[in-house]
């Protein structure tokens, strides 16, 4: 995101003298140019110009040959003595002793010396230090060390890089000197103000802000030499757009300048290069370093090449199957048809060779060299979303391509182009060539009709027509009314050429209530017309969860993604359901590209995480959507914005997607009663996982039986219990684990779980009102009952037969004690039952309960074979 | 007149007063001695039992001449009443030191742990929700539901982000895979908009909704990122909402969840499916060196190409739509400094939160 040098910033709009980064930032947030960050000062400390006064190469054991230094570095910073060297030889005046490694200088440089206490880029803090037997106590800087570019040629000396050794004064500050002093505000710029991506967008944004006088340097007549019209001798370029996206060519502008006689040696010059680096910019060469600076600037992304590598004409035209390019950052690429190619004409094949791709990257033969002295100046507008695209097939977010897919001014490619002449003339010796191309198939902005009275309905803030129309004109809109003559509450708006995002009335309404400020917004609470609460599901599953954290389990989250090991710990088999999942293309890990279609393949890992933790009581749960895809389910429908779809493209998106249906899960290991005082507690074991599956049931209001499943993994083929609704589905499951899962996972033995389809749970409860029965006050009878039967009997069955023996009088009836032993015989388990009975208008009689027990013992021996125990 | 000597058999003469006044005597003496409940059991039984000297003095009036049957009853009435006063007051007495030594005998260390049953919590992230859920409820909202994988459409092109949109490229989305080269079109949905256009969609205008829910980004965790995190978005479209009201409604909730210092802002931004758009900046008092502004979410008018791809008449109704993160919510409520803790499910986490924030 673009980075601001404020004084460059100057040269747009006038700013306050002592700015700072802090400040600028508060102007533009108001705006809605956001802060993303102040990159702080490069340098602190004394970094100071130094004259080298005297050189003494000395060889080292280690191979190496060192300079022992002595640095003039201004009176302030001189010292009158040097450890290690005669008081006599200091010279007058004083120096300081500094030990370099590098060659590349020698007596009279002016270079920068980084005395102690400076501290440079990567917080590298400079001490005076001993070392090959001297006391350095400074260094003298490369470019590398100072952060301003890579070069390896070693110290930067000065006058190379383009100073003027008149300006220059030993103890001179240099962190001034080379713009490293500078607190560089980094700013976000949203997807739909591309002019934003420039300092002339920036400075108008900042004028928006505050005021202040702004000068657009991206307006012709605002050039010092205004940009000439084309001729015809200007170099050759065709459009040739056989595929153009959504009807639109590739390329509506493509301005062509040239400047002869360019001295390739010439430097760029160092302020170019400190508002270059400060903006974030690496420099390369002259002419690279102009079209950057210019880019920056205005905003038009330009390119430059070496005008004897390009044979005219230049095609601008898709790309063939099969064609490839080496782009300048040197990779090979397969281009597509889509991508929008610059090609020149090599040995007469038009079109022949690509140059790069349009708006995204040059290619590496076209380059400016070291050699170059001609120079091609190509400024262009291509299409946004041709330029997106291929940017982002080519993973190419160059700098031209943030711009070009943002949208670029059309006007801008002369103006911008003249500037880029203008420069490489004056900095470069070159000449300016007559000869201009400029290829403009571009459309003027359409006009918006916008009714006056929109931005105060939107807004809630009163702004009169005046208003509305200043604030628009002030962004660079024409505001005309509509019809001349006609109602008054009209107006006809025509966006600036750097605004495409203007294109509704709704955007023009932002551009007012943005430039009179979002401040001025009145806070007023609107009166909705009255909802009717949490729906049934929303308050069950609360219901749910509190219940849950009620009995003892802790709620936690876990991501939804899985992979074939998780589902291979489960020991499900390889038709289960649970198998059939979605994956993703771009998984985070690519172990686990699946999203899950139970709660227990990610939750299980998490109570694990926490047994690892040496927490070892767990029992959590967890409430959230699992993936239940059909296999064969075509993929929804591609459809356009802004229209609503037809009933059956709604109907086939909604089809589309997975089932999503919402699941509890939970994991209980350790003790569900922990050891104490008063006594040793007790283990979690499958009937707490049962447990807590029927108070989910309860919560929900939904009937379900439980009876033993001998077949879903992961759970104990013994201790699983099946949870079925009333219409025979299955909501879920409840036991201890499978040992075998227990120990792929890691869990302590006897950990157990239960999941359930808590959304299948919620629909089955209903949400009819309970129908109360009334409480009877008469006195009740207890009766209790032993039966044995058969080992294989499951408890429920004889519950059940108790409860259609008692009748109506039956108000409860609880299994007390189950028994097994030699008293009840081999294969036999006797089973307790306190039964409560009453009647709802009379108390008992010896009789009724006579009745009741005979009735419970006959329909207890019919049902399940019971034998009452004597 | 001499005093006979008492008979054990006779008790003392119902006539002779000072006989039953040594009689009482004896008896309050011997209550008074009592040192326990069951010496006292056997006083009661010695001084009015059948035996004892007042009960046959009190027999004895019968045999008495009708003359002297009043006075003998005045005599020995109140005395046996006064004897056994003294026998309820001393019982009453005695069961108080014993009740009390009992309970002090009884005395538990009340400092020992009482956790005999574990103890569950919420996940904050849920309770967050939910408290954000009766928020707007109390307005009169209603709350909505929405899938997690969704259709590219409802994620993108209902709201207005076409396929080139750069917004569109900049949500570091997940992807389903397709089959084979084919495009899936599904993705596990980049926020809780698309609840805006399903529910546009669904149940109508005018709509006062809210859908907190789970959405996923492409970001590694870190003490400040997850893939898998939470928002909540709020949509209102009626005839003549305003961006007035969408302050009015940010300030409310924001006082709700954050007290009544704190309030809201608005910065111009960019999101396609809104415009006008801004930022939404929390004044956040105990923010970390001062208080100060914190970015909370996005919001903005709702696009009328948005209201379009729902059939609805943007010339007739408009609105405002919000979004913002939960977990930044709940991490500047409670000061979670860690993302780790949020996501990891480590019981100890969910337990400070218990059942209620």
């Amino acid at each position: 995101m673009p980075r601001i040098v404020t004084d460059w910033l100057g040269e747009h709009v006038e700013l306050p003298a002592d700015l700072t980064a802090e400040q600028l930032a508060a102007a533009l947030v108001k705006v809605g140019l956001e802060e993303e960050e102040i990159h702080p000062a490069a340098v602190t400390g004394p970094l100071v110009v130094g004259r080298v006064l005297s050189q003494t190469p000395e060889p080292q054991k280690n191979g190496k040959t060192i300079n022992w230094c002595l640095v003039d570095v201004g009176p302030e910073h001189n010292a009158t003595q040097i450890k290690g060297v005669d008081d006599a030889d200091v010279p007058a005046g004083g120096a300081r002793g500094v030990v370099c490694g590098a060659h590349n200088f020698g007596v009279g440089d002016l270079v920068v010396v980084s005395l102690p206490g400076t501290v440079l880029p990567g917080g590298f803090a400079i001490a005076a230090r001993k070392t090959y037997g001297h006391v350095s106590d400074g260094m003298i800087c490369s470019v590398r060390e100072l952060g301003i570019g890579e070069d390896h040629d070693g110290i930067l000396v000065l006058t190379r890089a383009g100073f003027d050794a008149a300006d220059l004064t030993p103890g001179q500050d240099a962190v001034a000197l080379l713009g490293l002093g500078d607190e560089v505000l980094e700013i976000n710029v949203t997807p739909d103000r591309g002019y934003a991506f420039s300092y002339r967008g920036v400075a108008r944004e900042y004028a928006h802000s505050t005021g202040a006088r702004f000068t657009d340097r991206g307006l012709a007549a605002n050039l010092v030499t205004p940009p000439p019209p084309a001729t015809a001798d200007g170099f050759a370029v065709e459009v040739d757009d056989a595929a153009p996206i959504h009807g639109q060519v590739g390329c509506d502008r493509f301005v062509t300048r040239v400047v002869r006689g360019i001295d390739p040696a010439a430097p760029t010059p160092p302020w170019m290069k400190r508002r270059l680096e400060g903006s974030g910019m690496r420099t390369i060469s002259l002419a690279v370093d102009v079209t950057n600076y210019v880019m920056l600037d205005l905003g038009q992304p330009l390119h430059a090449y070496d005008l004897d590598q390009v044979a005219a004409p230049i095609v601008v035209r898709r790309a063939a199957p099969g064609e490839r390019l080496t782009t300048l950052d040197d990779a090979d690429r397969a281009l597509d048809g889509e991508d929008l190619l610059i090609t020149d004409s090599l040995a007469g094949g038009r079109g022949s060779r690509v140059l790069g791709l349009a708006g995204v990257m040059g290619g590496a033969s076209s380059e400016v060299s070291p050699t170059t002295t001609d120079v091609l100046v190509e400024a262009a507008h291509f299409d946004p979303i041709t330029v997106a695209r291929t940017a982002r097939r080519h993973r190419l977010p160059s700098e031209a391509a943030k711009r070009f897919e943002r949208g670029v001014d059309p006007l801008l490619p002369a103006v911008a182009a003249q500037r880029v002449v203008d420069l490489l003339v004056e900095l470069g010796g070159g000449t300016a060539d007559p000869a201009v191309g400029d290829l403009d198939a571009t459309t003027p902005p359409q006009a918006v009709h916008l009714d006056v009275t929109l931005p105060t309905r939107l807004s809630g803030v009163d702004y009169d027509r005046a208003t509305v129309t200043r604030t628009l004109e002030q962004i660079g809109c024409t505001v005309t009314d509509a019809v001349p003559g006609a109602a008054m509450d009209a107006v006809r708006v025509t966006p600036p050429s750097w605004r495409p995002d203007l294109t509704e009335p709704a955007a023009l309404v932002e551009e007012v209530v943005r430039i009179e400020g979002y401040d001025q917004i009145p806070s007023v609470l609107p009166a909705a017309p009255g909802g009717r609460g949490l729906t049934t599901e929303q308050r069950a599953r609360r219901s749910v969860a509190r219940s849950l954290a009620e009995a003892g389990l802790v709620e936690v989250l876990s991501y939804p993604f899985v992979g074939q090991a998780d589902l291979d710990a489960l020991g499900l088999p390889e038709d289960d359901v649970r198998r059939t999942t979605l994956r993703l293309a771009n998984p985070l890990a690519d172990d686990r590209p699946f999203l899950r279609a139970d709660l227990l393949s990610t939750l299980l890992e998490t109570a694990r995480r926490n047994v690892s933790r040496g927490l070892p009581d767990v029992a959590v749960f967890e409430i959230g959507l699992v993936t239940r895809p059909t296999p064969g389910t075509p993929a929804p429908p591609q459809l356009p914005v802004g229209v609503r779809p037809s009933d059956e493209d709604l109907a086939a998106l909604v089809a589309a997607v997975p089932d999503q249906p919402r699941h509890v899960a939970g994991v209980l290991t350790g003790r569900a009663v922990p050891a104490g005082w008063w006594g040793g507690g007790r283990s979690a074991d499958w009937a707490d996982a049962l447990d807590a599956a029927r108070l989910v049931a309860a919560r929900t209001g939904a009937v379900v039986t439980v009876a033993a499943d001998a077949g879903t993994m992961p759970w104990h083929p013994g201790r699983c219990a099946a949870l079925t609704l009333p219409d025979g589905t299955v909501a879920g499951h409840a036991g201890e684990l499978h040992p075998k899962v227990v120990e792929a996972l890691g869990l302590p033995a006897r950990a157990a779980a239960f999941e359930l389809d808590l959304g299948a749970l919620i629909a089955a409860g209903g949400d009819e009102p309970v129908a109360a029965g009334p409480v009877s006050a008469f006195p009740a009878a207890k009766e209790d009952f032993a039966f044995v039967v058969d080992d294989a009997v499951p408890a429920a069955d004889v519950r059940a037969a108790v409860v259609a023996g008692a009748g109506p009088l039956l108000e409860d009836a609880r299994l007390f004690d189950v028994f097994t032993g030699d008293q009840v015989g081999e294969g036999k388990k006797s089973l307790a039952y306190s039964v409560r009975l009453r009647a709802a208008d009379r108390t008992l009689t010896a009789d009724d309960v006579r009745a009741v027990r005979e009735g419970v013992v006959a329909s207890a021996a019919e049902c399940v074979g019971a034998v009452l125990r004597g | 007149m001499s005093t006979p000597a008492p008979t054990p058999d006779l008790g003392p003469d119902p006539l002779d007063v000072a006989a039953l006044d040594a009689a009482v005597d004896e008896a309050l003496a011997a209550v008074a001695a009592a040192d326990d409940l069951d010496e006292l059991k056997a006083v009661r039984t010695a001084q009015t039992g059948d035996k004892s000297p007042l009960a046959l003095a009190n027999r004895a009036i019968g045999a008495l001449p009708g003359p002297d049957k009043a006075a003998a009853g005045k005599n020995v009435g109140p005395r046996r009443g006064r004897v056994n006063q003294a026998i309820a007051a001393r019982q009453a007495e005695l069961e108080a030191e014993r009740d009390k030594r009992v309970l002090v005998e009884e005395a538990v260390d009340v400092t020992l742990p009482t956790d005999r049953r574990p103890v569950g919590a919420r996940h904050p992230i849920e309770l967050v929700q939910e408290r954000i859920a009766d928020f707007f409820v109390g307005l009169g909202w209603e709350i909505a539901d929405g899938p997690e994988v969704e259709a590219e459409w409802f994620n993108f092109d209902a709201l207005n982000f076409d396929q080139d949109h750069p917004a569109r490229q900049m949500q570091d989305t997940f992807y389903v895979a397709g089959d084979g080269d084919k495009a899936s079109n599904l993705v596990l949905r980049t926020h809780t908009s698309p609840v805006q256009s399903r529910s546009l969609l669904e149940r109508g205008v005018p709509l006062y909704v809210a859908c907190p829910g789970k959405v996923f980004r492409t970001d590694a965790l870190d003490a400040t990122h997850t893939p898998v995190f939470h928002q909540v978005e709020g949509i209102a479209i009626d005839k003549g909402l305003t961006m007035a009201n969408l302050v009015g409604t940010l300030d409310a909730f924001a006082r709700a969840m954050f007290g009544p210092e704190a309030r809201t802002r608005l910065r111009p931004s960019f999101f396609p499916f809104t415009e006008p758009s801004a930022e939404m900046d929390l004044w956040f008092p105990q923010k970390k060196g001062g208080a100060g502004w914190i970015e909370w979410g996005g919001c903005g008018m709702v696009n009328p190409n948005v209201l379009r791809a729902a059939g609805i008449d943007p010339e007739e109704y408009q609105g405002f739509a919000f979004g913002m993160g939960i977990e930044r919510t709940l991490m500047l409520r409670h000061t979670i400094a860690d993302m780790h803790d949020i996501v990891e499910g480590d019981v100890r986490f969910s337990t400070q939160f218990g059942t209620e924030i």
